[in-house]
């Protein structure tokens, strides 16, 4: 009896946003009559952080700062139609349609500091900071405050946006499947370290080593947690997870967590990440969605590292002791294949 | 321990870094309300006089409801009211009915036979939790059980019992006309005689909890003026407005949908199933009632990622090189459609995985069986066929003797090649990812596997030589009623015709701004896009500096006039191709990228263990700054024009009939319009003022003590 090392590889790509019928998503912005600007949605924060990149996008499109941002979601009578937080969808359509009205939004308030200023609109740019000025000459600038202000209470103009973005409906054809599936692409390689008890059939992993591409990391703390928390999932689907664990038979399906189960917080495997940022051309500021497809190469790369530990193939998920066991019976004993 | 690089020397010269904002770590907009607990989830919105829903459940997997007694129950205290099937005013759905996708096959509550354990036949309100679990302990149901099915294979078996009667041959109909999705690109049955290999294996993935920390739930409550507000957990707002308009047979106007946060989801809110109950609940009783899933139903009524079956077919060439591959794959949807046939759809296209292989062919179903129905999970209609090409993969690798890395960067897609679903490949980034996670894990690769990019080679070559496709009419909806009808694709019986390489239909493209300010300075998107000032477009495919033109259909000998020759050899796999031709047999000469392959391990090139940009094998493989960018026209893809016109013209006319030309872009059709319907005249539209949305902390005038604020218990 002994613990075996595997190696793993596996790789994907996932595609971002919903196909089939149609995908679209809405945005109005308003700024409060001192320059705070109001984003107001019906996407859903499931945790993933929806509010907070979307918010990050809407002050990167208006070149105010963060903090005078605010996205409210989601109130049906206040915010726009959004089909919703799934498919990966979140960032890349929601947050195009933010970047349309944040942009209108924009365009409203120069040409409101354009009239205080005496420029034009087109020679003025924001800092970032809270102000905005003339095109090469910092000095001649007027605050976003102010300028709300004069919009607001002297010029009669409202510093608002709407946007939309819409994927039109694509539909498969019936003979050949072509279709436009998708605008976008993630993609992801990994390395799965593990090892195998050829005793009690009990898979360890030890190590993930991984590339992930999300066009472009717009927060790369919620990338990271993303990626991590895909990561424990993927392990979690590989070992543990199942509804039915005698699948097609119904019987023994877990009720709790006690009978369902998965990794506790200290079987979170060691993960050494990297990620490369290749922009998408029609996703905003070139992010795509890691939120989905961070899970996927984790549990083949599971099943082929367990081969590679002890030879056995399981075909079906989740790759329990049990069938560890009952594959080494059938193998009549471990067959390591070689380190990598 | 987490570690995480960036590695922003990759695609550098593709992306602006220097953003105010975005790529940032900022906090999140809402980690204090989350670190201190006080964010409002849908549950903390109780309310006086809060009422609560439950479910009486069927315990047998298929069923016929003969009788109901529901006499105990009304008598126990606490009862409010018992809801019954009659009580849904419109008691038929599908979710995708909402994008005019499928046909109504669900109840809310189930009035007549019962097709999987757990569905609702009936629901109790109550003053409490504990009294409305007693009410439904009370009532009892005389069932008349019928023969069920629980397994795919006899789901699909000429005798299986009825599932569901509204698709009656246990698979959802696909184009009013097959009985799954087809995918037809190339000809597998000829590249599987040419090839080395055949490697086939099957998969399968068991059903699974999205298991979200926050169950599924809604709380419903009468707000003023004939409206209902609904605080909800759900992950599409206006799908579960829009189903709850429609179950209720309500104007969509007297619905107000509050919710965004919430407890993790994971594609297990998004079947709408507790917002119409909660706001039926409040209708019928005109209190606030709560409706949730307790942790028992969440795992085994809610829906879960159901269950898939794949077959894998490759035929394989002895330098790596997979030829054909073809899919059988079976999603288990259980009792209902949901949205499994929409991930049939999803998975389709996304077949066969992130490879350049020029014959590929699927066939997918959406079965039907007697257990719950299946809805969305992170990674709907992709994980379980990933799971599955990527496992054949290595099985792949070690029939032909190949590094397993190795073998995926042989066939990986790169910009410019051709997909199965006949659209271009753009944006790709597999071998980097490939090449970045080897080297992070100290696995070597051979210099030659190191030096590939996704920039180069795609589109060219053999990767080009894509023969016409074959197509069939097999699996018509109800044909396996009637006869053993084999569920692999392939050729059983005379091809129906044939279509020729490359793109036939219209490359779908977003929708471009409403107006010229709704579209942001190209000098502030921090990448290279279609947005220049005057739009339209969206760019053909971008190129790198191998430039090969847009317009990839010469490149298709099998369908061009030239270079291959005759009109009359449309269908000639160039891999078939008795003498040498550019390009030659597969066997005789690797194309230029695999020249001098070797499958056998290389030496380590070097040390490849830093990750320092600069001495990165990546840095090496020659990411050339790219020309910058010029827009294109909007409709500049292969189909229109190029010598693909003329090669759909000539020798493949025959295959007209089957795939029509498609009529020039338009807009969408109404019927997929968002289920946000225009606002009604309603009684309620009066005390609304549409000019002057409520703000956050604004009492409305006469507004229900209801939802006079939110209290945390």
């Amino acid at each position: 009896m002994a613990i075996h090392k595997g190696r793993g590889f596996a790789c994907i790509n996932y595609p971002i946003g919903m196909n089939l019928g149609g995908d679209p998503s809405q945005a109005l912005v308003h700024s409060t009559p001192d320059g705070k600007f109001k984003v107001a949605l019906s996407a859903i924060d499931l945790g993933q952080g929806m509010k907070s990149v979307t918010r990050q996008i809407a002050a990167e499109t208006l070149g105010v700062p963060l903090d005078d941002v605010y996205v409210d979601t989601a109130d049906s009578d206040t915010g726009p139609h959004d089909m919703g937080s799934f498919a990966s969808r979140g960032t890349h359509r929601m947050g195009n349609a933010v970047i349309r009205a944040a942009s209108e939004a924009r365009q409203a308030m120069l040409e409101a500091a354009a009239d205080e200023l005496e420029v034009n609109a087109s020679d003025l740019e924001t800092d970032g900071r809270g102000a905005i000025h003339v095109k090469g000459a910092p000095s001649r600038s007027i605050t976003v405050a102010d300028t709300a202000i004069a919009a607001q209470f002297k010029q009669g103009r409202t510093l608002s946006g709407r946007g939309i973005f819409l994927i039109p409906p694509s539909e498969a054809d019936p003979m050949t499947g072509e279709m436009t599936p998708v605008s976008c692409y993630a993609h992801a390689a990994l390395v799965i370290d593990l090892e195998v008890d050829d005793e009690t059939g009990v898979v360890t992993v030890t190590a993930i080593n991984s590339a992930y591409e999300v066009g472009r990391a717009l927060n790369p703390k919620l990338v990271e947690q993303q990626l991590v928390g895909g990561a424990w999932m993927g392990v979690s689907h590989a070992l543990y997870e199942t509804t039915e664990p005698y699948y097609p038979a119904r019987e023994h399906g877990a009720e709790d967590f006690n009978h369902y189960l998965m990794p506790g917080p200290g079987e979170i495997v060691p993960h050494h990440i990297a990620v490369l940022e290749r922009p998408a051309e029609d996703a905003p500021y070139g992010g795509k969605g890691p939120g989905e497809m961070c899970a996927n190469p984790v549990l083949p790369a599971i099943a082929n590292a367990v081969y590679n530990a002890v030879g056995v193939r399981c075909h079906q998920l989740p790759i329990t002791p049990e069938k560890v066991l009952r594959g080494l019976r059938e193998n009549g004993g471990a067959r390591p294949q070689g380190r990598r | 321990m987490t570690t995480i690089e960036f590695r922003k020397d990759l695609f550098a010269d593709e992306r602006d870094d220097n953003l105010n904002e975005i790529g940032k770590p900022k906090l999140r907009q809402d980690i204090v309300g989350h670190v201190t607990g006080r964010s409002p989830y849908y549950d903390d919105h109780l309310f006086e006089g809060l009422l609560h829903m439950r479910c009486v459940r069927s315990p047998h997997h298929h069923a016929r409801i003969r009788a109901i007694d529901y006499t105990r129950a009304e008598a126990m205290p606490g009862v409010v009211r018992i809801v019954r099937p009659q009580d849904v005013p419109h008691n038929i759905n599908t979710l995708l009915s909402l994008i005019n996708f499928g046909r109504d096959d669900e109840a809310l509550l189930q009035p007549d036979k019962v097709a999987y354990k757990g569905e609702p036949v009936a629901a109790v309100i109550a003053t409490s939790e504990r009294a409305a679990r007693d009410a439904v302990a009370a009532i009892t149901v005389d069932y008349e059980v019928l023969a069920h099915v629980l397994d795919l294979d006899a789901a699909l078996a000429p005798d299986a019992p009825i599932v569901n009667e509204t698709y009656p041959n246990n698979t959802f109909d696909y184009h009013e006309r097959f009985d799954h999705q087809k995918l037809r690109f190339g000809d597998v049955d000829a590249a599987f005689a040419q090839a080395d290999h055949i490697v086939e294996d099957s998969y399968q993935m068991s059903p699974i909890e999205q298991a979200p920390l926050e169950t599924c739930g809604a709380i419903a409550a009468p707000e003023t003026n004939d409206r209902y507000v609904c605080y909800t957990g759900t992950q599409a707002l206006f799908f579960s407005l829009g189903t709850t308009a429609k179950l209720l047979d309500m104007a969509s106007s007297r619905l107000h949908f509050i919710g965004g946060t919430v407890g993790g989801g994971f594609g297990g809110k998004v079947d709408s199933l507790h917002e119409p109950l909660a706001v039926l609940g409040a209708m019928l009783t005109g209190a606030p009632v709560k409706f949730c899933f307790d942790r028992e139903e969440e795992m085994q009524v809610g829906a879960p990622r159901g269950a898939e079956r794949w077959h894998i077919k490759d035929g394989v060439m002895n330098d790596g090189r997979i030829v054909a591959r073809a899919f059988t794959g079976l999603f288990d949807a259980g009792a209902y459609t949901r949205l499994s046939s929409y991930a049939i759809v999803k998975a389709t296209g996304h077949l066969p995985g992130p490879y350049t292989i020029p014959n590929i062919a699927s066939n997918v179903y959406c079965v039907y069986t007697n257990r719950t129905p299946a809805t969305a999970m992170r990674g709907f209609g992709i994980t379980g066929v990933d799971f599955a090409i990527e496992c054949h993969m290595d099985q792949v690798a070690e029939r032909v003797g190949a590094d397993p890395i190795e073998l995926r960067l042989i066939n990986a897609y790169r910009d410019g090649d051709m997909k199965a679903h006949r659209r271009s490949a753009k944006n790709t980034a597999l071998i980097e990812c490939c090449q970045v996670a080897a080297q992070k894990a100290q696995w070597a690769l051979s210099p030659q596997m190191a030096a590939l990019s996704s920039l180069q080679g795609g589109g060219e070559g053999w990767r080009a030589q894509i023969p016409a496709t074959p197509t069939d009419a097999v699996g018509q909806i109800g044909e396996r009623r009637r006869q053993t009808v084999p569920l692999e694709p392939g050729q059983h019986g005379a091809p129906a015709g044939q279509v020729p390489a490359g793109q036939a239909g219209e490359t779908v493209h977003a929708a471009p701004p409403q107006r010229e300010d709704m579209q942001v300075a190209p000098e502030r998107i921090g990448h290279r896009t279609a947005a220049t000032p005057g739009y339209p477009a969206s760019p053909g495919p971008q190129r790198s500096t191998p430039v090969v033109p847009p317009a990839h259909a010469p490149a298709y000998a099998s369908a061009s006039p030239s270079p291959r020759g005759t009109p009359a050899a449309p269908a000639t796999r160039t891999f078939a191709s008795p003498t040498p031709q550019p390009p030659p047999p597969l066997q005789a000469s690797p194309a230029p990228a695999l020249q001098d392959l070797s499958l056998q391990r290389q030496p380590p090139p070097s040390s490849p263990s830093s990750s320092s940009p600069s001495s990165s094998p990546l840095r090496t493989t020659g990411y050339q700054p790219l020309p910058p960018y010029q827009p294109q026209p909007a409709h500049h893809r292969p189909a229109a024009g190029g010598p693909g016109t003329s090669a759909s013209n000539a020798p493949a006319a025959s295959t007209a009939s089957t795939t029509p030309p498609s009529p020039a872009p338009s807009p969408p059709p109404s019927t997929a319009s968002p289920p946000t319907a225009p606002s009604g005249d309603g009684p309620a539209s009066d005390a609304y003022r549409p000019e002057q949305p409520f703000q956050r902390g604004v009492k409305r005038p006469g507004v229900s003590r209801f939802i006079s604020g939110t209290r945390r218990r």
